[in-house]
């Protein structure tokens, strides 16, 4: 019986970080290489059929095209920004769309890979976003007023500035990107791994296990997995919808005169 | 069976955010219920608070992987 107890466990090895790891394709170009080019080709390709013939009446394309605008424009950009807001509706609704369809390949099938799941790609965009809201802010007030706007709330005793400055700088200026960027990457990633596991616990119970009474529950592994990734349908417009509206929050405080 | 106590930590340090967006959601259907006619306003503050305090869960469970 002690070699039992010495013996390497067997069981249920639970996918990790490693599930991420894919191999490369070619050269250095991995999956989510190839997803962030298709997730673009898609993106012009389906915007430009739903402008190529506009018309007072709009065809069924025309109208998901605007539909999805007007979105944007009406319910991000206009409740954030406030009266500059149509300015920046383009660059939201590409984010928007970006994101949308580059989450969406998480329960796509046959692509089934998020590409915010690898960190890079979030970071990228909150770069971009972090320069979009500076250059804004600074093009709008000026260096010294964007900082004084940013870090210097108004009618606030001294004693409370002493630390209320600080706290807004690195909150305001350094922490928002990174923040933005793993929200996203956090729940691609923990959202993938949930499927992950449903799917290959479900495979390790029917076809690893021995034991009958696992082959039996194995169906409630996948029917999990199915119910996840409803879940993860929801979860992935939501993350778009937030990447999106803090963004247009951000640009809005930028850009606001009476603070 | 192997793992990492960093997510039992995670685990317990995922109580907070998950309170915090409780109590955000429970204003904001509070406020719809109240003022039906606010509900595109109330929607995006919802949302940013949602947000807010669901970084505080994401940050979590990347530094249970990082460290």
């Amino acid at each position: 019986m002690t070699t039992l107890a010495t013996a390497p466990a067997p069981g249920f090895d639970a996918p990790g970080v490693d599930a991420f790891d894919l191999p490369p394709i070619f050269g250095p170009v991995t999956k989510p290489v190839v997803l962030l080019v298709l997730s673009a080709v898609i993106i012009y390709v389906l915007f430009r059929l739903a402008v190529r013939r506009p018309q007072l009446v709009p065809s069924k394309g025309q109208f998901m095209g605007e539909a999805f605008h007007g979105m944007v424009r009406n319910t991000i950009a206009r409740d954030m920004i406030g009266p500059e807001f149509l300015r920046f509706v383009p660059f939201l609704t590409a984010l928007f769309a970006f994101v949308l369809v580059n989450n969406l390949f998480g329960i796509i099938p046959l692509i089934q890979f998020p590409t915010f799941a690898h960190p890079g790609v979030p970071y990228a965009l909150a770069v971009i976003v972090w320069l979009v809201y500076n250059t804004v802010g600074i093009r709008h007030h000026g260096f010294f007023g964007y900082l004084r706007v940013s870090t210097w709330p108004p009618d606030v005793p001294w004693w409370v500035r002493i630390i209320l400055t600080p706290i807004e700088f690195l909150s305001n200026i350094l922490l928002r990107p990174v923040t933005l960027s793993l929200r996203l990457f956090g729940n691609m990633f923990a959202g993938h791994l949930l499927l992950v596991l449903f799917v290959l616990g479900g495979d390790y119970m029917l076809f690893v296990a021995d034991s009958i009474t696992l082959k039996l529950l194995s169906p409630f592994a996948f029917g999990m997995a199915i119910v996840f990734t409803f879940f993860e349908a929801f979860v992935q417009v939501v993350q778009a919808y937030i990447f999106v509206m803090l963004t247009a929050s951000y640009i809005g405080s930028a850009i606001a005169d009476d603070h | 069976m192997t793992g990492s106590l960093n997510v039992v930590g995670y685990g317990l340090s995922a109580i907070g955010p998950g309170i915090g967006v409780g109590i955000v959601f429970a204003a904001f259907i509070n406020g719809v219920a109240r003022q039906p006619e606010a509900r595109g306003q109330l929607q995006g503050i919802a949302f940013i608070g949602f947000a807010l305090s669901e970084a505080l869960a994401i940050l979590g469970l990347v530094l249970a992987f990082a460290i």
